[in-house]
């Protein structure tokens, strides 16, 4: 009967079940203390916080992200590559674990149960081994930038395809001297045994090979475990982790308040011990994959800022600065340190972040690149250290609520032309409170646009109102420039005069006010609607009807604010198709469309020296899509970067931007 | 080393400016009104000379709107005492009688160096740099633009015409009438001023013997008519670039 | 009370400057309401020559090694005593870097009236000055006693102070000037940048509104195709963006181009007043209320940063 026979081939004398169980356990140790000297660090540096609620949703993630490792699969080759390797490893894991139990718990590989474990572990040894060779073949000849081709990742693939290999020969050399009946369900080990059959070496010669060749591949397995805090699987420990302990307590389109400590006084990043404990974590969960930076367009346009980069110098500080300031946060080798904000990650990595949100969604641990920037960013504040066009932006701000540096009372300007004249929500009640923004309130050229779309609104008989020239900037980039206490500022404004006036919903055309307003302004359930979502809605319920087909062929670009960190994407989808528009998709769209380069604050900052704008390199993009020539937004802020970008780029006669109130208007 | 800065709210011209009903003073009902940016700049240089020489700032100002938010902002800059000084300025003070009344407590403070701006945008009797300097006995120097402190003088940079910078020596006590800082007003954070507003206090002072004695009287205030007006071209760009180079080959430029 | 309008005559390194001139032209338009005499009071060293185009009655010359150059205690000093011994109904001083450091003192240790940023002379020797960057005018009686006057340019023309013939001169007494607090120890002249932008005769100028460093390249693509050269207001230059060879304004050069592009220029006084020699002036800004419109000869609300690009390329292709 087919089972699983325990230490094959070992002579029993040698209690190779004693050397196995120390070997490892020797290893577990040395596994255990080298992961507590390098994790430890993490708690006993950081700062506190919770993540360990919600426990369920928690474990939920780590099946998602770690072990079914959704995120990898959204690049082809490398997702097929990793999940060999690493589904290979979880079945040989597996495998081992249930042989342990077979052998000292009880006894059920035997029989079919048997059959069917070879049979998957053989399979498994085939995706790994395709894993492998892919990897290799990707480290070598592919050799993509976003990588770090260095010698350690080398060994480490070097190491788990050697103790497979050994694995299989094992296997094979065991079935060569066997030749049960059932060494089908071992096809591939069976038909490496054919070598050795063939061969005609002898089968105690085939055997004394089993003993040393299981022997080396335990020792390597010893080595592997008892390397791995040191070596690149770490990510194998931390990755997990760091996707268990992921953020979920707050949308991702909400910051995280600036912590205080027991004086109640604001905790601003200087140093690692700054950091939270999860924050360091982060640092060593990284796989260095690259991924984040090369959606990243701060990168893309040649900035110093690569997310990837970013995170690794934080977890260079913590291997290197860690075990000092773990010993003692205040003696004078710790003094001495460099700075983390500012020093050793420069203002210019800091300052050139657009807040997107593409690392963070592209993460396959599910690293928290941009709160951790925008931490460290409120250090840059405070200290004052930032250039003067962003200086004069906030100092605008602060004083007149935008900015321009135009005065409180031209806000509303633009709705001089505007016949009947819009409500003011402050003085009568309105159903729709229409939040309207800085750019399409002050830029001259985009209040075209914001009566056009107050035009649409009175065809469709909207009741709305704005808050004229009580209205100030909503905050959001404010926020994400770091200056806490000038959003409170905005945001105390803004509610105050929100407050005074009744409405039961509010709409805004600006992603970014959306998303302050939807997320941080507690606004105690009233629905906050893109335009895009209120379109939509007044186009399928009928009240606006748009009988002109256009017939055009667009395409659209999803702004950051609305899409990837809110999930509208469908609503504009829906109105481009009732508008007649045939929507052909930009090839990086929805969740990871390519960011303007506006947000972050970084309109109000100088440019510095740009490889290519992230706004021309998209309009490259769509460029290269037959037959487009109107390329559709949803932003004010994407409208003047766009139409920018066309016009340096000489495209003028190619591609023309149009704001989705447009098409809506053509086609009423 | 003791710094003294006394600073001044001025309207902001961002606005648009009216004339009340008297005929002889600002409206106050859309008046916005923003610390003065020459003041501003010698804030900025007294807390670089700070940097450099561990001096003692402190920033003083009228008690009107918005005083405090100045002063806060000041000292989250870095000064280290704020005063404000009551008094009625309703009618408002000309500076010489300002000059005369704050000349009494300051000597009391014992300043080495008084910065001040060089001048205001609502001066209508000369700045109060100089009459402050001479109601204290010390010499003045304005536009300037640079200051070194070497021991018991100073060396500043004057500016004079056509980029030329005279370099003066001046004994201390002195004051300074300060065209630019070293370098721009430095940002600072609404957090920051936030948290001055809680750990630091303004010290308020009576300004005694205001007195109007000496102040120009001002029949009329009225805003100037445009002696011309420029020939407006087109909004649009394309249409303006196309008059313009018109227009340039009508002069012979092109 | 001695009818007489006092000059300060202010003279830089050799030369009289302009608001000297304008001083005398007004110090003639107040002397016909008080019936009086203009005086020019021209304090330095070796410098009688200067008196020679001042159009006044007479000239007052204190001479003195250490009023070669500038010196506000030494000015103060001797101006003290002048007014003490003449007692005129109105001294005149610049609104300058030399005018203004000098009025104050004498105006507090004197305790007399002053009135300050003087544009012009109104009816009854009416006293019109200009406060709130140019948008407000006030109009105030001339005070009572000697009244001190600083005075900005704009409403008179320079060559209205200027004489052909030389008024005569008389020499005054000076006392002893030592135990001076201020002394001047050196210049320092200004980086002479590779043009002089006092002699261009086509000017491309900067403000604020031009937002950054990197968008002057605009600016310098439009002068490379005209021909002309690019010059600044002062916030422009206070941010290091150009260097202080190319500011246009009271601090900086005076410029009388053919044609002055002003983009993204408010027009604040002491800008204009650097500018007024220019023949035509053609000016760039979004806000339709700003002050260099009121000077301008042409003008467009078309943002800056359409026009130059457009206005460049339409150049370039001209010529090609």
């Amino acid at each position: 009967m087919p089972e699983r026979i325990d230490y094959w081939g070992i002579p029993l004398a040698w209690r190779p079940d004693l050397i196995v169980y120390s070997l490892m356990f020797l290893a577990a140790i040395i596994l255990l203390v080298r992961f507590y000297r390098q994790g430890s660090l993490w708690w006993r540096v950081g700062r506190p916080e919770v993540r360990w609620n919600k426990i369920y949703i928690r474990i939920g993630r780590l099946i998602k992200y770690a072990i079914v490792q959704t995120r990898l699969l959204s690049q082809r080759y490398p997702g097929v590559m990793h999940i060999g390797l690493a589904w290979g490893f979880f079945a040989f894991f597996l495998g081992t674990a249930l042989a342990t139990i077979d052998s000292h718990f009880i006894k059920f590989l035997e029989g079919n149960p048997y059959l069917i474990y070879k049979f998957l572990l053989d399979v498994f040894t085939v995706f790994f081994l395709f894993g492998a060779v892919l990897a290799a073949y990707r480290r070598f000849i592919q050799r993509p930038p976003r990588l770090t081709l260095q010698f350690r990742f080398t060994i480490s693939l070097l190491l788990i395809t050697v103790i497979v290999l050994a694995g299989l020969t094992v296997e094979s050399l065991r079935l060569a001297v066997e030749r049960p009946t059932w060494a089908l369900w071992s096809p591939v080990g069976w038909l490496l045994a054919q070598a050795w059959i063939a061969s005609g070496v002898t089968e105690q010669s085939l055997t004394n090979w089993h003993i040393g060749l299981w022997g080396f591949h335990l020792l390597l397995a010893a080595i592997t475990v008892a390397t791995l805090p040191l070596s690149t699987l770490w990510h194998t420990l931390t990755g997990p982790l760091n996707i268990f302990f992921s953020q979920l307590d707050r949308p991702v389109g909400q910051l995280k308040p600036v912590a205080q400590n027991d004086q109640n006084a604001p905790i601003y990043v200087k140093s690692l011990q700054d950091l939270t404990w999860k924050q360091l974590l982060d640092g060593d969960a990284c796989t260095e994959c690259g991924r984040c930076q090369d959606v990243c367009p701060a990168h893309a346009a040649g900035t110093a800022l690569s997310p990837k980069q970013y995170i690794l110098s934080i977890r260079q500080a913590l291997h290197r600065d860690g075990p000092i300031l773990a010993a003692d946060k205040d003696s004078t080798r710790a003094g001495k340190l460099k700075q983390l904000v500012g020093d050793e990650i420069s203002q210019d990595v800091l300052w050139s972040c657009t807040t997107c949100g593409a690392c963070v969604r592209e993460c396959p641990v599910l690293i928290e690149h941009v709160d951790s920037i925008v931490d460290m960013r409120r250090q840059l504040v405070i200290e004052g250290q930032m250039d003067g066009m962003l200086q004069d932006a906030l100092a605008n701000l602060g004083r007149y609520g935008n900015s321009f540096g135009q005065s409180d009372r031209m806000r509303a300007r633009w709705t001089q032309s505007v016949q009947p004249k819009i409500k003011d929500a402050r003085r009568e009640p309105v159903e729709y409170l229409w939040f309207v923004g800085d750019y399409a309130s002050y830029n001259a050229t985009l209040s075209e646009i914001t009566q056009k779309t107050a035009d649409v609104f009175r065809i469709a008989g909207l009741d709305y109102g704005i808050l004229y020239d009580g209205e100030r900037n909503a905050g959001n980039d404010v926020r994400r420039v770091g200056e806490e206490g000038l959003f409170e500022l905005l945001f105390e404004k803004n509610k105050a005069v929100m407050e005074k006036s009744t409405y039961k919903a509010i709409i805004t055309t600006d992603p970014h006010s959306y998303n302050t307003l939807k997320n941080e302004y507690q606004l105690d359930g009233v629905p906050v609607l893109h335009y895009t979502e209120l379109l939509d809605q007044l186009i399928s319920s009928g009240k606006l009807k748009l009988s002109k087909k256009t017939g055009y062929k667009v395409t659209f670009h999803d702004p950051c604010y609305l899409g990837r960190y809110n999930g509208i994407f469908d609503a504009p989808r829906h109105i481009l198709t009732a508008a007649g528009c045939t929507l052909v998709e930009m090839p990086r769209n929805r969740e990871r469309a390519f960011c303007c380069g506006a947000g972050g604050g970084r309109i109000w900052m100088e440019e510095g020296t740009v490889k290519e704008r992230p706004s021309e390199a998209r309009i490259h993009e769509a460029i290269g899509l037959d037959d487009v020539n109107i390329f559709v937004v949803a932003c004010p802020k994407d409208l003047t970067m766009f139409r920018d970008a066309v016009k340096t780029t000489g495209q003028e006669n190619r591609i023309v931007v149009k704001d989705i109130i447009e098409l809506v208007s053509d086609a009423i | 080393m003791n710094i003294i800065v006394p600073v001044k709210l001025v309207p902001d011209l961002v606005e648009e400016l009216s004339i009340d009903a008297s005929g002889t003073n600002l409206d106050t009902a859309w008046l916005r009104l923003i610390i003065n940016e020459f003041d501003d700049h010698a804030i900025e240089q007294s807390i670089l000379l700070k940097e450099r020489t561990g001096a003692h700032v402190t920033v003083l100002s009228t008690n009107v709107e918005g005083v405090d938010d100045l002063l806060f902002t000041a000292a989250a800059k870095g000064a280290d005492r704020l005063i404000k000084f009551n008094g009625d300025f309703d009618s408002g003070v000309n500076n010489h009688a300002l000059a005369r009344a704050m000349a009494n407590i300051l000597k009391d403070l014992n300043p080495d160096l008084i910065l001040t701006g060089v001048q205001a945008n609502n001066d209508l009797d000369g700045s109060i740099g100089p009459l402050l300097a001479e109601y204290l006995g010390m010499p003045y120097v304005g536009y300037v633009s640079g200051v070194n402190v070497l021991g018991n003088i100073v060396s500043v940079r004057k500016e004079y015409p056509g980029g030329l910078i005279g370099e003066m020596e001046v004994t201390l006590p002195a004051v300074l009438g300060i065209q630019a800082a070293e370098q721009p007003p430095r940002y600072v954070a609404i957090s920051k001023v936030r948290q001055m507003m809680k750990t630091i206090n303004i010290d308020e002072q009576d300004l005694t013997g205001l007195d109007t004695l000496g102040g120009p009287i001002v029949k009329r205030l009225f805003q100037p008519e445009a002696s011309g007006r420029a020939m407006m071209l087109s909004e649009n760009a394309e249409e303006a670039a196309r008059q313009m180079v018109a227009i340039f080959k009508e002069l012979g430029t092109l | 009370m001695n009818p007489d309008i006092f000059v300060t005559i202010e003279h830089l390194r050799g030369k009289v400057s302009d608001i000297s001139y304008v001083m005398l032209a007004a110090a003639r338009e107040l002397a016909k309401s008080t019936g009086g005499k203009v005086l020019a009071i021209l304090l330095g060293h070796d410098a009688q020559n200067l008196a020679g185009n001042l159009y006044a009655d007479q000239v007052l010359y204190a001479d003195h090694a250490t009023l070669a150059d500038f010196n506000p205690e030494a000015y103060q000093k001797i101006l003290v005593g002048i007014i003490n011994e003449y007692k005129p109904r109105a001294v005149f001083f610049g609104h300058t870097t030399i005018g203004m450091d000098a009025v104050g003192g004498i105006s507090a240790q004197l305790g007399l009236p002053l009135v300050s940023s003087v544009r012009s002379i109104g009816a009854d020797s009416k006293l019109i000055s200009q406060i709130c960057g140019g948008k407000i005018m006030a109009e105030c009686e001339l005070p009572e006693s000697t009244a001190l006057i600083t005075m900005v340019p704009g409403d008179y023309k320079p060559e209205l102070g200027q004489s052909i013939q030389s008024p005569p001169v008389s020499s005054i007494p000076v006392q002893a000037l030592d135990g001076l607090r201020i002394t001047l120890k050196q210049y320092i002249e200004p980086e002479t940048g590779d043009v002089d932008i006092s002699k261009e005769p086509l000017l491309i100028a900067v403000g604020r509104g031009i937002q950054n460093q990197d968008n002057i390249s605009l600016a310098e693509e439009l002068a490379q195709e005209i021909g002309g050269v690019v010059c600044a207001s002062r916030p422009v230059v206070d941010q290091g963006w150009l260097p202080s060879s190319r500011l246009v304004g009271k601090s900086g050069s005076t410029v009388k181009p053919k044609v002055y592009l002003a983009i993204g220029i408010s027009g604040a006084p002491e800008h204009v007043e650097a500018i007024t020699g220019s023949d035509v002036i053609i000016a760039i800004n979004t806000d339709p209320a700003a002050p260099i419109f009121n000077i301008a000869k042409y003008g467009t609300t078309a943002d800056l940063f359409d026009l130059v690009p457009a206005l460049t390329d339409q150049i370039r292709n001209n010529k090609g």
